[in-house]
């Protein structure tokens, strides 16, 4: 059963997402071609950057966007539990995550409409194609693992992960969840939004604290995505002689690798491509993985 | 007390960011500030208890918003919501209309015979709500459910404007679908 945390843990969770975020980019960027600068250089050289001014923008709309990312990030991570202890054990957490998650797609698109200029605002409303390609999957997988422990509660469905993991037995709705954390983060074969094709997309006239912050919200939300696996379909904190905290990490860390992996591996998906593969393809497959799962719990 | 405070705070931003709408220039802005109306609405709903009631609105109305964003702006007309416009037409008489509209609502509020409370709160009160507005009435909106998305599928299927015989053929015994863009599923 997940315990509720102090009050300390407000403070130490975004350090300890933060924390993983800037070792994940630091080992992609030691895996990367040539001299790619680590984030903690990255970060000084923004912090010292002037910042770019652009005509008529919506400095307003922009703050908000580039601001919310991180922020939805670590609203998302507070039903993650950390071992068995999550922030907040909310009886609707799945619901919650997904919640926070959407919270995102306005964030991007804020960030690609905010500079008031073209290529950005491209970025953003793939941003929002994207969306509307993995969400659908997306929500029938994590539905999947909430019907399996039959609760919304991310703590009653470690528990009910405590003898066979969900992702052994849910593999599709496993596979399709780390999708969806690819393109939830726009990371990877799923950075069209961000895509290099229109100069850097939502974050191109992003410059200083701005691109700091939205870089490196998506940063957490690829660290937060990774870290939800673990409680939704790898056992959770489960898992023998170490402690619970410890498998956290290990597992967390495990996804987080795998996710890095696929990066260097898989070249950047078209949306209208993707799109329909999540629609004609994934959608239906999580349909009948859901099926399986409500006859097992139905017949137990 | 801590709850009270939420809610006037919760409250005047709603109705404050719901007035806003109506005075931005920008679509972007409209739409966003009416978000936020919506999203201290789930907070209020959330402190009446129905925390899953709440986060559904928070989920759905993002997504929504964040959607609805594009559309507006795609279909305003002169550059497609792009240049500041405004957002009312016909303002005096929508203004008399909302006005004596918000006034009757509030004196129903404060003219209602609203029954005391009796006993103690449920202890599921998301439970409570659906049973007590769906409950007889489930099969009538299982029925209304299907029959609105059924409703939803048949209007895309006549709005499209490519078929299945323009993407294989008159005898549909084409060896691969003839898309405008090609790709997605082995193609």
């Amino acid at each position: 059963m997940a315990e509720s945390a102090s009050l300390w843990s407000i403070l130490a969770l975004p350090l300890v997402l933060g924390a993983f975020a800037v070792g994940a980019a630091t080992v992609d960027a030691r895996l990367g071609p040539g001299s790619v600068p680590g984030p903690g250089r990255e970060v000084l050289r923004l912090l010292v950057q002037q910042r770019r001014v652009t005509n008529a923008a919506d400095q307003l709309l922009l703050r908000l966007g580039v601001t919310l990312l991180p922020v939805a990030a670590v609203l998302a991570a507070v039903v993650v539990p950390f071992g068995f202890t999550a922030l907040s054990d909310l009886p609707d957490g799945i619901v919650w995550f997904n919640a926070m998650e959407a919270l995102a797609w306005a964030a991007v698109w804020l960030a690609g409409w905010g500079p008031n200029s073209a290529l950005s605002m491209i970025g953003g409303y793939r941003f929002l194609a994207q969306g509307l390609a993995y969400e659908i999957p997306h929500m029938l997988a994590i539905t999947t693992a909430a019907l399996g422990a039959e609760s919304l509660r991310v703590g009653a469905v470690v528990d009910a992960q405590s003898g066979l993991w969900f992702a052994v037995w849910m593999p599709v709705a496993f596979v399709i969840y780390l999708a969806s954390a690819l393109a939830m983060a726009f990371w990877g074969p799923f950075d069209q939004p961000v895509g290099s094709d229109v100069a850097g997309g939502a974050a191109a006239e992003l410059s200083g604290v701005d691109r700091i912050l939205f870089l490196g919200g998506r940063w957490l939300l690829l660290t937060v995505a990774a870290a939800a696996a673990v409680p939704l379909f790898l056992g959770g904190g489960h898992g023998p002689l170490l402690p619970g905290w410890a498998w956290t990490l290990i597992k967390t860390a495990a996804v987080l690798a795998l996710l890095l992996w696929v990066r260097r591996r898989l070249p950047v998906l078209r949306m209208d491509r993707y799109m329909e593969v999540a629609w004609v393809a994934l959608t239906p497959l999580a349909i009948v993985q859901a099926l399986v799962v409500a006859l097992v719990v139905l017949g137990r | 007390m801590l709850s009270d405070g939420a809610f006037y705070v919760l409250s005047v931003l709603a109705v404050a960011s719901g007035g806003l709408v109506f005075v931005f220039d920008s679509m972007a802005r409209a739409t966003f500030s009416l978000l936020t109306s919506l999203l201290c609405v789930a907070g209020v709903v959330i402190l009446l208890g129905l925390d899953y009631l709440g986060i559904v609105i928070v989920l759905m109305m993002t997504i929504e918003m964040a959607i609805m964003a594009v559309f507006m702006i795609m279909y305003m007309m002169n550059p497609a919501g792009l240049m500041p416009m405004t957002m009312v037409h016909n303002a005096k008489g929508a203004g008399l209309i909302c006005g004596v509209l918000f006034a009757l609502l509030v004196a129903g509020i404060f003219l209602a015979p609203w029954p005391a409370i009796k006993g103690r709160p449920p202890e599921d009160v998301t439970m409570d709500l659906g049973l007590s507005l769906m409950g007889p009435q489930m099969l009538t909106m299982m029925t209304l459910g299907m029959a609105l998305f059924a409703t939803i599928v048949s209007s895309v299927v006549l709005a499209t404007r490519r078929g299945r015989y323009d993407r294989l053929g008159d005898d549909l015994d084409a060896e691969a679908a003839d898309d405008p863009v090609r790709g997605g599923v082995g193609r």
